[in-house]
């Protein structure tokens, strides 16, 4: 009946011999073969984080900026602990015993068998001894971790910090585990990936006695950490330092950038903080304190502070008004001591020569010559009505960078503000404003917000004569990394370029004019180049103006543009400007002529009872 | 003829005590998989061996029912419980809740069952009454197909619930097919088609190309045993390549290699056809058919990898054949698991004294890599007990198939031999490093409702098919 009876044989076989195989395969697993096997004394295998050494920060010149110091992390695994000498165990670590007893309650929270951090950072000192010991402490080990160093105290804005990472990081990016650090600010954090490197792990066999018995499976399953990528900052570590030490004293911040490249060359925030006050354990405690300074050292107001841009706007409404074809080179308006743009309204102005063509009224700063150029863009009959002449007025004041983030490589850059239409359709009514409700805009106040990032950008976009490259930080990232192509496009202006030298020369001439012609910036003049440049006074409902001050040189060829700010310092050509002068001296010849200005800005004196609170306009 | 027995007294107790003492293994094992110094009560129903307790009672008083159920029953409902069961497969495609990337769990109030399982027991009983019916030959094209429905249809149902490994079981029924005389061919044909799917994964195509068209010179020769034929092919299809070699050079085309050898190879097919015709040599047309066949094949095993299957299935598949490392990912499972089992050595750590299955260095240890806890406390004694009951079990129940006198009977023995033998040979051998890791639970030990109930209904039929074999008298 059934002719594949047979058949039974051969599947019996089959079984049979899958269960021979298997039962070699286990024998040679479980008794031949020593690889796989642990002691029988509960050996367990041990995974310790290889942690790769962050990538260092240099400046342009190669100067090391940020380096890294070993330090040690005490881990622990609880399952593993037995009871030992806590009186001894305090003593090596400097701990109490209620640290001790907190620690191990808070790791058995977290986990019985994976291990978690019992004591960060413990020096190397510590750790020659603590090595020595350890085998009297099961359950502890030690893993090697690195803590930021720096070799000055300048920068600290800039480079940033490193911190711990909070859970949220932790629930967000599978790579970090807790106890891991993250940049936090500035280069640190931006250029978080390609700094950190890559983990790696060692997995160790460990004894009862707490000892590495070796390698597991000769390091079959390590995976070796990738060192961090360095990092080649734009910044001139030499310029950043005399800045920084420029501004003691002083509230306020520089912004200096290489034209041709957009490249920061300083970033100085005032007042700032010694970088190494933020690493290892005291950060905590020394970021609570600076926290809470009155000052806010935290705070990098090169990016984040925002003020009207001042008299330095007029640079932007000449060119505004060449380009709209409502002013010339050649135009000429008279000014006795101010603007009356509307009945018993009057735009103050100093006592200057006049009347001033566009050169001059830029060498002196005449307010009554912004005004009527103001009122010629805004009026200009090509456009239908004032919405539309101020619209493509409000579009070129933003091709320079005005009213949005850079996009720089920079976390937290400000957009600051540049008002729409929209805006005096809502306060006015639609098509009910006239050119007199917006006049403060003509000599740069009002509604308008810059950072000193912006206004040195701007300043490079005159610099290169219309055009700018996003002002950026990281010069190169060494290894496998590109810096991102966004730093090497052209943005240009909506300004014709042929127009830019008309107003550069009053630049040239607000500096460099003769004694008594006017020169509002003649403080800035660095012997043996061409500076150019422009003050501006931020007005400040809350004290003192703020002194500010715009400058490129030399001339041709513009090697450096910088944007300086303090905070109540008056007007611009007070202090602002010789402080540029500095800048650009120290920069360009490396030395300073007349050491006596060093004095000056080193020893000013500015006031700043009162403006303690709501120094910041906004 | 039938005459009425005791069934009571025809139960194949020993079998019954193998079944009991695996589930016994199984639950200390789970106990010792979870243990924790907090929660020891073995009652303690939080933990999964409290759990598994209530799954194995449940177990049995199931095993019960399924035994006072008239043994008629399983072969005339045969095929209604199969379209049920597919038609919950559908139900659960839909409604089903999705565990670990899977949808193929009905959740009811706290208990969430894996249809899955059941379905094994529906396609047995499938399989067993259509091949026992009257007039129902195997070799013959119809129930080729219509086998190949009744396997294949559940097995794609649930690998579209993303179970790979629930899927792959289906396979196993070829063993029931070959016992009940299925052809060689048909077998050896499907053993070709695995190892050209290995290699169509593990070579790269110009080389299988190559080596298939050596095969079929070989083969040829064998046939024919004339040289001079041989060579002349040869020569031909070099002739060819090197015509196309050099147009491909001359006017730029830009062909790659293997597609060179592609066109030669189906230019020369033509001249050897022609050939063939005109003096009459044997076996050219069916060669060339079985060429052109697995260079096809090859390639849409190829291109089915690459675009049918997920990663984490690539991964797997890539890992086993030796193609990728990845020791932290899927490998670390594995590796992990052969450490466990490895450092149990050969008597082992002890019940509750293994270290590397309970601080879940080894991942699911109380499902899947069950065999890591027997490897890590019960040593090699423990595993070679665990096989050679197994192996036991298995070769038994091949007997108990064997001497059934209902043909019903004994293919549906043999479809529970297939499938408690599959899911043995894969839970094991992944946890070893002999096969790729596919998540089936090993019989009566992992972990799960589900799969117990699905083993034990599967099992208790059969029992008590046997308990009744002595009814019908022939």
């Amino acid at each position: 009946m059934d002719s594949f009876a047979n058949r039974r044989h051969i599947i019996r076989f089959f079984i049979i011999l899958i269960g021979l195989i298997f039962v070699i395969r286990l024998f040679i697993l479980q008794v031949v073969d020593t690889t796989y096997k642990l002691d029988a004394s509960n050996n367990v295998l041990r995974y310790v984080t290889q942690f790769p050494a962050r990538g260092l920060i240099y400046d342009r010149n190669g100067e090391l900026m940020v380096y890294n110091e070993a330090a040690y992390d005490l881990m622990i695994v609880p399952r593993q602990l037995k009871a030992f000498d806590t009186t001894e165990f305090c003593q090596i670590l400097d701990i109490d015993k209620e640290y001790v007893n907190e620690g191990i309650n808070r790791a058995w929270d977290y986990s019985s068998y994976n291990a978690s951090i019992f004591l960060k950072q413990v020096s190397a000192r510590t750790y020659a001894k603590l090595q020595e010991k350890l085998y009297k402490f099961p359950g502890f080990f030690v893993q090697a971790r690195t803590l930021r160093k720096y070799s000055s105290q300048n920068g600290a804005h800039l480079l940033g910090y490193v911190g711990e990472v909070n859970e949220k990081i932790i629930e967000n990016e599978a790579y970090y585990k807790l106890g891991d650090y993250i940049g936090i600010s500035g280069i640190e954090q931006t250029y978080e990936k390609q700094l950190r490197g890559k983990k790696g792990v060692n997995v160790y066999l460990v004894d009862v006695h707490n000892q590495i018995k070796g390698s597991y499976a000769n390091g079959r399953l390590d995976k070796k950490a990738e060192v961090g990528a360095n990092i080649i900052s734009t910044i001139d570590l030499n310029l950043q330092a005399y800045g920084e030490k420029l501004m003691k004293n002083k509230i306020g911040s520089i912004v200096a950038i290489e034209p041709n490249t957009g490249e920061i060359l300083a970033l100085v925030s005032t007042p700032g903080y010694d970088p190494e006050l933020l690493v290892g354990r005291q950060r905590t405690k020394n970021y609570v304190s600076l926290m809470s300074d009155t000052l806010k050292p935290l705070f990098n107001r090169a990016l984040m502070a925002q003020y009207p841009p001042g008299s330095t706007f007029k640079i932007v409404n000449a060119l505004i008004g060449l380009q709209e074809g409502v002013v010339k080179p050649y135009t000429k308006h008279e000014c006795y001591g101010g603007f009356n743009y509307a009945r018993g309204r009057t735009m103050g102005c100093h006592v200057h020569k006049s009347p001033t063509n566009l050169i001059e009224s830029i060498q002196v700063s005449c307010n009554t010559y912004y005004g009527n150029v103001y009122k010629d863009i805004l009026t200009n009959s090509a456009y239908p009505g004032i919405r539309e002449a101020f619209d493509s007025w409000i579009s070129k004041v933003e091709s320079f960078g005005f009213g949005d983030i850079l996009n720089s490589d920079f976390p937290n850059e400000l957009r600051g503000i540049t008002p729409s239409k929209e805006y005096y359709d809502r306060i006015y009514g639609e098509g009910r404003w006239r050119w007199q409700q917006l006049i403060s805009m003509a000599i740069g106040q009002g509604e308008l917000g810059t950072t000193p990032l912006q206004m040195a950008n701007m300043t490079a976009a005159i610099a290169n004569r219309g055009y700018y490259y996003t002002p950026h930080i990281v010069k190169e990232i060494e290894g496998d990394f590109e810096l991102d192509p966004r730093f090497r496009e052209k943005h240009y202006t909506e300004i014709d370029s042929n127009y830019f030298n008309i107003v550069i020369e009053g630049m040239d001439l607000a500096v460099n004019g003769e004694a008594g012609s006017g020169s509002t910036a003649r403080l800035a003049q660095v012997p043996g180049v061409t500076v150019c440049g422009k003050t501006g006074t931020a007005e400040n409902p809350h004290g003192e103006d703020h002194s500010i001050f715009i400058a490129f040189a030399p001339k041709d060829n513009p090697k450096i543009a910088i944007a300086v700010y303090i905070e109540n310092g008056g007007f611009g050509g007070t202090w602002a400007a010789p402080t540029t002068k500095l800048m650009i001296e120290k920069y360009l010849n490396d030395s300073i002529a007349v050491p006596w200005w060093e004095e000056y800005i080193l020893n000013a004196k500015i006031n700043y009872n009162n403006v303690q609170e709501n120094q910041h306009m906004d | 003829m039938y005459r009425k027995i005791n069934i009571w007294t025809n139960i194949d107790w020993l079998t019954v005590a193998i079944y009991l003492l695996l589930v016994f293994m199984g639950w200390i094992n789970i106990y010792a998989a979870v243990y924790n110094e907090e929660h020891h009560s073995i009652f303690d129903f939080s933990m999964r061996y409290g759990k598994q307790l209530v799954w194995i009672s449940a177990a049995i008083v199931i095993a019960f029912i399924v035994f006072i159920i008239d043994i008629n029953f399983y072969s005339y409902f045969a095929y209604f419980i199969y379209f049920a069961m597919l038609f919950i497969l559908v139900a659960v495609l839909i409604f089903g809740k999705e565990v670990h990337g899977a949808k193929s769990w009905f959740e009811i109030g706290a208990i969430r069952i894996q249809p899955a399982e059941f379905t094994k027991i529906a396609t047995a009983l499938a399989i067993a009454r259509y091949l026992s019916s009257f007039n129902v030959q195997i070799n013959t094209l119809k129930s080729y197909v219509r086998l190949a429905a009744i396997i294949l249809v559940p097995s794609i149902l649930i690998f579209l619930q993303n179970d790979t490994g629930s899927a792959l079981v289906y396979f196993v029924f070829i063993l029931v097919l070959y016992r009940e005389g299925i052809s060689e061919s048909i077998l050896i044909l499907g053993l070709f088609l695995v190892i050209l799917s290995v290699l169509a994964l593990v070579l790269s195509k110009l080389i299988i190309i190559l080596l298939s068209i050596a095969v079929i010179y070989i083969i040829f020769l064998i046939l024919s045993r004339n040289v001079k034929h041989t060579a002349l092919g040869f020569l031909i299809l070099v002739f060819n390549t090197a015509v196309i070699w050099l147009l491909n050079e001359l006017l730029n085309l830009n062909l790659s290699q293997y597609f060179i050898l592609l066109i030669s190879l189906g230019i020369s097919s033509i001249v050897y056809l022609i050939l063939a015709f005109r003096y009459k040599i044997r076996n050219i047309a069916l060669l060339i058919i079985f060429l052109l066949g697995s260079i096809i094949y090859t390639f849409s095993v190829d291109y089915g990898f690459h675009n049918f299957l997920d990663q984490y299935q690539r991964n797997r598949i890539n890992v086993t054949l030796g193609l990728a490392s990845d020791p932290h990912g899927i490998e670390y499972n594995v590796n992990q698991s052969k450490i466990a089992i490895g450092s149990g050595g050969l008597t082992g750590k002890g019940f509750l004294n293994g270290t590397q299955t309970k601080f879940d260095f080894v991942p699911e240890q109380s499902t899947d890599f069950i065999f890591c806890t027997i490897g890590e406390e019960w040593g090699f004694v423990g595993t070679f007990l665990v096989i050679a009951l197994f192996i036991f079990f298995l070769y038994r129940l091949i007997g108990m198939a064997e001497r059934q006198r209902s043909s019903f009977s004994r293919i549906y023995g043999y479809g529970v031999v297939s499938v408690l033998f599959f899911h043995f040979l894969i839970n094991i051998g992944m946890t070893i490093g002999l096969v790729p890791v596919i998540g089936i639970p090993l019989p009566f030990f992992s972990y799960g409702g589900s799969s117990l109930w699905a083993f034990t209904i599967m099992l208790f039929i059969f029992l008590r098919l046997d308990a009744s074999r002595l009814e019908l008298l022939r």
